[in-house]
């Protein structure tokens, strides 16, 4: 009997990838566990092997095509002894036209033209730009920060030889060499203490966190050590260090490896806590970080590393702490978001919009400091607000947010705030829960229309 | 290729031997279904595989007696099939569906089963060891005999809460035996490149804890080491160690590309070390099983894990409202 082979999942993300290279040829004799071809995710290249035994009866996709969505049919395995014409006549998938680097991975992802903030550019008109990554912006913003000063270095699991569990870290070792790029044991609270030492004795570390769930291990010292001391010593120990990794929740990964840490960091004095949405943030705001004298918590997201935005191409790059980005503006309600929150904020502006609901959508960027004033002034333009954020409701920047609207521009308000956040829940493993238990555009669309009484 | 080990002799009994071979080739293959059933998108988020190192957890599981206890990391399924979990119950966990352990909540890395004393299924690398440790203070506070295996990896044996946990359970003489799973990798970090300790079951003898080396891809030798430890643990002699080496043949998780070892290491362990082989060979090569009677236990193998993969494919999604239960007692 003929069976398909499907293109696989080889990730938690992949939606799809490129056919880089068949191993095998129509009429090939294969065993299980035979690699049959070469794949290409965002991430890495994976051997796909079979499953069973039998003969490759017919390719169905080229190789060297891209965007082959998970599960399209790859080719047709038959078992010994039938002739090739047992294959079910499945129409090859022509190579896809090669898509412009530019062209963005999720529609969602990338803003339209028009929302370039107007109000707190972050370049000059005409600026020379190109299309990036946010993976590509981390990895490029270490990079310079790394050539200009050899007191940076960057520490973590995987960081070096492995190129990065999530590969932002691509390249570096090659470049940098082992003493800059060092690989460490899994021990978290034990390398991020040394590196907290290694900043009070005059160095720049970047510790990656293979995400910040497994910071966990190692809050103790971003909190007591690293965020407190140089307060202790009345001023004399600074803690010039950057504390990255991937925060939030990715795909199906359950409820240990989902959550975020916005608001937990946010809350803590002494540090400075980062959560960039687009590639332009992620870089000017990774550089800012790795000169800022204090402790910085860098939160990136899993999910954002693979889009792709306009960054500034500019040799320098920076963007100071403390200054709220508009992406877009509008006249009915204010969006206030942060991070991955700002594609669930974009799509209801998007959405509204066509509802005749004017939304401006602002992205803080930085919880610590946070650009207060950019949101005051919206709301009192707008008179309405909703906040969004993927993390735990209670105690979550939207709280903070609120009550700060509540104190500063109570009566500008026509609507109580309204803060969308993830669910009071664990994080479920279940697809369907998992929906549920994420903030989700329909959510910010109806708490718009909640505060606007429409 | 390289030549196989002729079998050793083995005073072990027929019965004794395929007990062992049907539990590895049941990990075994309900592993290369769950890999299967990720590449088909029925499982998503991370999936970590056990092929290769089933020897260690069938050889242990022979060693315990009823109200012992088992803790683990993410590459838990071996464990709980091991344990007597059903096949059916841990795949449903791995579509998400209503019909698996954690009812589709927990997911490939959250699994429990207070009934067979199972507690998980853990993803922060070493939480499992002083977890572990825990649940023999239970043992030993209440006075029975039990004893608590915990499990963990080459890699977490670097986390220092580790040895927070070794000194307390030596100190108190809590009932446990370490299981260090050795398999040489932590992800893409080979042992060497993580340690200079020549040997991880050493690292014991600060705290006062006995242990030793396993070849952990041979059964037999897996369950004496066992006996050896648990009958320690149970007389009350306080925790064990047992540094297992194995080998994972898979990535780490099933979105690792694995360019950290060649593939020639691979090869050279599965055709001169493979646990499965080597359980068969003793049983074919010694007599006492035609190949007929194997290919008939395969068959059967073959038959339950299939069934298990219907199962967790037309097992219901979760209800939505479990969305908000088991957050509290
Ligand atoms: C505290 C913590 N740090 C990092 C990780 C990411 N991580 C998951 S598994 C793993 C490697 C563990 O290797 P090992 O202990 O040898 O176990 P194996 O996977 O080989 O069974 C790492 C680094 C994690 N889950 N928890
Ligand atoms: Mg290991």
């Amino acid at each position: 009997m003929a069976t398909e082979v499907l293109m696989p999942a080889l990730s938690p993300t992949m939606e799809e990838g490129t056919l880089a290279k068949w191993l095998v040829k129509e009429g090939d004799k294969v065993k299980s566990g035979q690699i049959l071809a070469e794949i290409e995710t965002d991430k890495a290249t994976m051997e796909f092997e079979a499953v069973d035994e039998g003969t490759v009866g017919r390719l169905l996709v080229a190789e060297g095509t891209a965007n082959v969505k998970v599960n399209t049919p790859i080719a047709v395995m038959i078992e010994d002894g039938e002739g090739a014409d047992a294959a079910p006549a499945a129409a090859p998938v022509v190579a896809a036209a090669a898509a412009p680097s530019a062209a963005p991975a999720a529609a969602s992802a990338a803003a339209p033209v028009a929302v370039v903030s107007k109000a707190s550019p972050d370049w000059a008109p005409g600026t020379p730009m190109k299309t990036m990554t946010v993976r590509e912006a981390l990895r490029e913003a270490m990079a310079e920060e790394m050539r200009a000063n050899p007191n940076v270095f960057l520490m973590g699991e995987e960081v070096g030889e492995y190129q990065g569990a999530y590969k932002i870290s691509q390249g570096l070792l090659d470049e940098f060499g082992p003493k800059r790029v060092i690989d460490t044991p899994i021990t978290e609270i034990g390398f991020t203490g040394i590196a907290v030492g290694a900043a009070w004795g005059g160095l720049n570390p970047i510790v990656e966190f293979m995400t910040f769930n497994f910071a966990m291990q190692a809050i103790d010292h971003i909190i007591n050590s690293a965020a407190k001391t140089n307060y202790m010593s009345g001023g004399q120990v600074p803690c010039p260090i950057v504390f990255r990794g991937a925060n939030g929740a990715a795909a199906r990964v359950g409820a240990q490896h989902s959550q975020d840490y916005a608001a937990w960091y946010a809350a803590i004095p002494g540090l400075r806590v980062v959560m960039p949405y687009s590639a332009s943030d992620a870089k000017g705001l990774l550089k800012q970080a790795i000169r800022d004298p204090n402790p910085v918590v860098f939160l990136e997201n899993e999910i954002l590393y693979g889009q792709t935005f306009d960054v500034p191409d500019l040799p320098d790059f920076t963007i100071p702490f403390g200054k709220a980005r508009v992406w877009r503006e509008g006249t009915d309600v204010t969006i206030v978001s942060f991070g991955i929150g700002m594609k669930y904020a974009l799509e209801a502006a998007d959405l509204l919009a066509k509802d005749g609901i004017s939304a401006e959508v602002i992205d803080l960027r930085t919880l610590r400091p946070i650009d207060y004033d950019t949101v005051l002034a919206s709301v009192q333009k707008t008179n309405r607000c909703v906040t969004v954020e993927e993390g735990f409701p209670v105690g979550s920047i939207g709280d903070h947010m609120a009550s700060t609207i509540m104190q500063r521009a109570f009566d500008y308000l026509d609507a109580p705030v309204v803060t969308c956040t993830g669910k009071d829940v664990p994080m479920p493993y279940a697809a369907n829960l998992e929906k549920h238990a994420l903030v989700t555009t329909a959510e910010v669309v109806a708490a718009v229309k909640s505060v606007c009484y429409r | 290729m390289a030549a196989k080990k002729a079998p050793e002799k083995s005073n072990v009994s027929k019965d004794e031997l395929l007990k062992y071979y049907r539990e590895m080739l049941l990990i075994r293959r309900f592993e290369e279904k769950a890999g299967q059933l990720y590449g088909m998108g029925l499982i998503g988020g991370f999936c970590h595989l056990y092929i290769g190192q089933e020897a260690v957890v069938v050889g242990l599981e022979a060693c315990t007696k009823d109200g012992d206890k088992r803790i683990t990391s993410y590459r838990d399924h071996g464990h709980m099939l091991a344990c007597g979990m059903a096949a059916n119950g841990v795949m449903a966990e791995l579509t998400g569906r209503a019909g698996g352990y954690s009812k589709g909540k927990g997911g490939s890395m959250h699994m429990f089963s207070k009934e067979r004393h199972f507690y998980g299924g853990h993803g922060i690398v070493a939480a499992q060891v002083p977890l572990g440790a825990g649940l023999a203070f239970s043992d030993w506070y209440k006075g029975n005999d039990n004893v608590t295996f915990a499990y963990f990896g080459d890699g977490a044996a670097n986390q220092g809460q580790v040895y927070e946990a070794y000194n307390m359970a030596e100190l108190w003489g809590l009932p446990v035996v370490f299981v260090i799973e050795n398999n040489q990798y932590a992800m893409g970090t080979s042992m060497k490149r993580a340690t200079k300790s020549v040997t991880l079951y050493g690292r014991g003898t600060a705290y006062g804890i006995p242990g030793e080396q396993v070849d952990g891809m041979d059964v037999l030798a897996v369950k004496a080491a066992g006996e050896k430890a648990v009958e320690h643990c149970r007389s009350g002699q306080g925790p064990y160690i047992l540094e297992m080496m194995t080998y994972r043949y898979r990535g780490h998780s099933m979105s690792d590309p694995a360019k950290y070892r060649t593939r020639e290491e691979v090869e050279k362990i599965k055709q001169e070390k493979d646990c499965i082989e080597h359980v068969r060979d003793l049983l074919t090569q010694g007599g006492l099983s035609s190949e007929d009677e194997l290919k008939a236990i395969d068959k059967e193998i073959k038959e339950i894990v299939n069934a298990s993969a219907e199962f967790a494919k037309e097992s219901p999604e979760p209800d939505l409202s479990e969305l908000w239960t088991d957050i509290y007692a």
